[in-house]
């Protein structure tokens, strides 16, 4: 029977928010909404442990962000602007179909500024500049089970992640370094949550695995998977590690060649036939921000600004 | 303080709006132990206020089991939640929100705190306290940039609870309009 | 000169231009209509309808329409759109054995009461390509011989076995079943939720798994005690009225099958059953189904695991469901090169190690 409240598909709709009438505020019916808001409280608790939730299917395929679709629908609010990274970039194809869909079924703002965003959903990165208090990070996770690639099944992580026994993970980590004489994960990188839970961080690369100890707070969504974990903000994260082989949250050793940065994260780009590369920041906004403030890297175009 | 003439009204005006912004606040108060925030659209009957109202309202459906504790177990209120929210009223150690003033919670019996496999399958209190500030109790933990303070109903219980980390109870404080929480995961250091 | 690759946006309405272009294909060609999907290719219809999880045979031809015949794509946007609605009630237990059957066989038996009804199947067709078919305008076939519909509910022929006390019987068990679409799954899952979640998979997947059993991959022989399908009436209790009401009727495919069990110290011997039940008609996944179902009883039903896939629960559930898997296995077709390039580094920096160990080393 229906509820006042209830969860017919257009019946509650917010009238402040231009959205497409037939959806809902943020698409999810409010029951969904709900179910998925308990499990972030859930997740907020218990850092790092991952939340089992009722995922729904969205109405994009799972495995590009209907995890991270589901808590950023669940956490929106019709005041916020959002922002959608995938690989650094707010224009690559993923996060410009997600950002539509919020505009379409939230009608919320929308930005490529990193500083300007309540809510940040990304995919594979953490934005080079820093988050503040006032910001939620969303992550699309693909597979939210560290352990998974040394143990496929889910009844046997569980249990390693009741007893704390990540024994399994340290001897996997110490045979690449007897094997290759270093930790052969670039990405993904297991890390321990206040002392207590191994996570997965995504698919970040390791480089950013040092700003998971930030002042926003950061959700992740798994949506195939139905796990919902979260770390809340100035939690220590710990990248696993041994003490004659420290983490090394390495990157390619050049600056930007657009903008000169030598602290971002690099994408390659192979620009010629002949396999000429150059490095630009994988973040579009912190990139083009340096170069409106004048940055120039060594391969900029000539400047007309600069030159007059 | 008003309450809802009868259990028709008091719910949220426009359920999408009211429930996403009330859950922003209580995610933030629960990822940032000791912060405040107000709350507002909801207006259940005594002895609850606007805050737990809302909290009820954003979390509870027909997927989640209320205790209403002690002097909370009224028939007003069962009709308040029963209408707005359609979540089964059940016994203390099969709830999935335990409501109440804290010496009725605290009486409670078998609150579920998870297992070691499902840490999450715990009860989360929602407590109506006569005054909550800002003071009182040194917390630290996640969410805690250094230290914060809240005026916890007693230090004992929840240094208890948190001691069964990554088991134990969440609780949301609630008065009037405001709400704080505590997740099990925050440290609470005596002589605050 | 390097630029950011920019215009997302416009590149993504383009390509939606350009599928919907490919999807009408030539325009010198009537459009098909619903109702020619819904008639003609009711089988693709029936399909979408089983492992979309949603019976309605006019939205199933939408997105049969819609995603190019792909089935899997059809089959995600009923799903997609199935979310989305209200849950009004729950139905009573449908009776499969009150069903109008249109065909109905036993393996088991030459004949039994209800009778070895065939019915529109493909079984005894040779497989040779009708050339009639391929022209414009062929008339309609003439209608089939009709047979006298049966009055009295066809018996289950399980039932036969199940009095005599050589088949094990199913406890009854009024708890609701967790609902896979609401509840996340958690293992061990429990019969129920297998049954839900085999009832959807990919017939494909189902299939493989079954033939796979047969193969001695958890081997347990199956007869097909009997396959049916045909029409059973839906009913809703009304809490209004203090009855239940017929809202519609539902086509349905139902497979029991006998298999083998040798007794354990708490059972004598007898014969036990796996099950399937599909929307529509859909025999092929029915009888997988019913396969896969025994395989996966070995526990409960004292066997031993082989180690075979098709009895490992959480093997066949996590990797049944089509949505699932083909969203994960496309996802990497979207852009990596953040990971890919934090692969590229390490590489090249233990190529660098490697080589620097090698040269200290021939110095040496």
């Amino acid at each position: 029977m229906m509820r006042p409240g209830g969860d017919r598909v257009g019946d509650d709709r917010t009238e402040a928010a231009v959205t497409d009438p037939a959806y809902n505020f943020a698409y999810l019916d409010e029951q969904t909404k709900r179910m998925i808001r308990r499990a972030i409280l859930k997740g907020l608790a218990v850092p790092g442990y991952q939340v089992p939730f009722a995922s729904r299917e969205m109405p994009m395929p799972y495995g590009w962000g209907t995890g991270g679709v589901q808590v950023t629908a669940a956490t929106l609010t019709p005041d916020d602007t959002l922002k959608v990274i995938d690989q650094g970039a707010d224009d690559t194809t993923n996060a410009v179909s997600i950002r539509k869909f919020f505009q379409k079924t939230a009608g919320v703002a929308v930005t490529e500024r990193t500083a300007d965003a309540t809510v940040i959903q990304t995919r594979h990165r953490i934005p080079e500049h820093p988050l503040t208090e006032d910001q939620i990070l969303v992550y699309q996770v693909p597979i939210p089970e560290p352990l998974r690639f040394l143990e496929p099944r889910e009844t046997e992580t569980r249990k390693m992640h009741a007893l704390q026994d990540y024994g399994l993970m340290h001897v996997k980590l110490y045979e690449d370094i007897a094997q290759n004489g270093a930790i052969a994960k670039s990405y993904a990188y297991p890390v321990k949550v206040s002392g207590r839970y191994v996570m997965d961080p995504s698919p970040i690369p390791k480089f950013d695995n040092p700003k998971l100890d930030m002042p926003a707070i950061q959700l992740f969504g798994a949506g195939r998977e139905q796990r919902i974990y979260a770390v809340p903000p100035y939690t220590p994260v710990v990248s696993l590690d041994f003490e004659d082989f420290p983490f090394d949250p390495s990157k390619a050793d050049h600056a930007c060649d657009l903008c000169g940065a030598d602290t971002s994260y690099l994408d390659e780009v192979i620009v010629d036939d002949a396999g000429g590369r150059m490095f630009v920041c994988s973040d579009t906004d912190f990139c083009g921000e340096r170069r409106d403030a004048g940055h120039r890297g060594a391969m900029s175009p000539p400047d007309a600004a600069v030159q007059a | 303080m008003p309450s809802a003439a009868h259990s028709f009204t008091g719910g949220f005006a426009d359920a999408p709006r009211d429930a996403a912004e009330a859950f922003r606040s209580a995610m933030t108060v629960l990822a940032r132990p000791g912060e405040i925030r107000t709350l507002h659209g909801a207006l259940p009957p005594a002895p609850l206020g606007v805050a737990a109202g809302a909290l009820l309202l954003t979390l509870c459906d027909a997927d989640t089991s209320v205790h209403l504790a002690g002097a909370c177990d009224r028939p007003d209120l069962r009709d308040w939640i029963g209408f707005h929210t359609g979540a089964p009223l059940v016994a203390a150690d099969q709830a999935d929100f335990a409501i109440g003033a804290w010496p009725d919670l605290r009486a409670a019996q078998g609150l579920r705190i998870g297992t070691a496999e499902y840490p999450d399958r715990s009860c989360t209190l929602i407590a109506e306290l006569p005054a909550l500030d800002a003071a009182g109790a040194a917390l630290t933990g996640p969410g805690i940039r250094d230290t914060a303070h809240l005026s916890l109903p007693e230090t004992a219980w929840f240094q208890a609870n948190a001691a069964r980390f990554p088991l134990g109870m969440d609780a949301f404080f609630t008065c009037g309009a405001r709400v704080a929480a505590l997740p099990r995961s925050t440290t609470i250091h005596n002589g605050g | 000169m390097y630029v950011a690759v920019k215009g997302g946006e416009r590149a993504i309405e383009n390509a939606h231009a350009w599928l919907d272009e490919e999807r009408r294909g030539d325009p010198a060609f009537a459009a098909l209509s619903l109702a020619q999907i819904r008639e003609q290719l009711s089988l693709a219809v029936d399909r979408v309808m089983a492992e979309g999880s949603l019976y309605d045979p006019d939205l199933a031809a939408l997105a049969i329409k819609q995603a190019r015949g792909d089935l899997i794509e059809a089959i995600f946007l009923i799903r997609a759109y199935r979310t989305t609605l209200p849950r009004l009630g729950t139905s009573r237990p449908v009776d499969t054995g009150a069903m109008a059957c249109d065909r109905r066989i036993s393996a088991t038996y030459k004949d039994a009461p209800g009778g070895q009804v065939l019915g529109p199947t493909f079984d005894y067709t040779h497989r040779l390509l009708d050339f009639k078919l391929a022209a414009e305008g062929t008339p309609a076939p003439a209608p089939a011989p009709q047979a006298t519909a049966r009055t009295a509910p066809t018996p289950h022929i399980a039932a036969y076995l199940q009095d005599e006390g050589l088949m094990q019987s199913e406890p009854a068990d009024d708890t609701a079943p967790s609902d896979i679409t609401r509840t996340p799954m958690s293992y061990p899952a429990g019969r129920a939720v297998r049954l839900q979640s085999l009832a959807r998979a990919d017939e494909g997947f189902t299939l493989g798994m079954a033939y796979s059993t047969q193969r001695g991959y958890g081997y347990n022989h199956a007869f097909v005690g009997e396959l049916r399908i045909g029409r059973v009436p839906v009913e809703m209790d009304v809490p209004e009225l203090g009855f239940a009401v017929e809202i519609g009727e539902i086509e349905l495919t139902e497979c029991e099958t006998v298999n083998q069990f040798k007794g354990s110290r708490t059972s004598p011997p007898q014969f036990t059953r796996g099950y399937g039940l599909v929307f529509g008609k859909g025999e092929r996944k029915a009888i997988s189904m019913a396969l896969v179902d025994r395989a996966l009883r070995w526990e409960e039903l004292g066997e031993d695991n082989t180690g075979a896939a098709a009895q490992d629960e959480e093997f066949v559930l996590s990797h049944g469901d089509n949505i699932q898997a083909t969203g994960f296995l496309e996802h990497i077709k979207l852009p990596h090169y953040v990971d890919f390039q934090s692969e590229l580094e390490l590489v090249r920096k233990m190529r660098r190690d490697a080589g620097a160990g090698n040269t200290a080393e021939a110095a040496e």
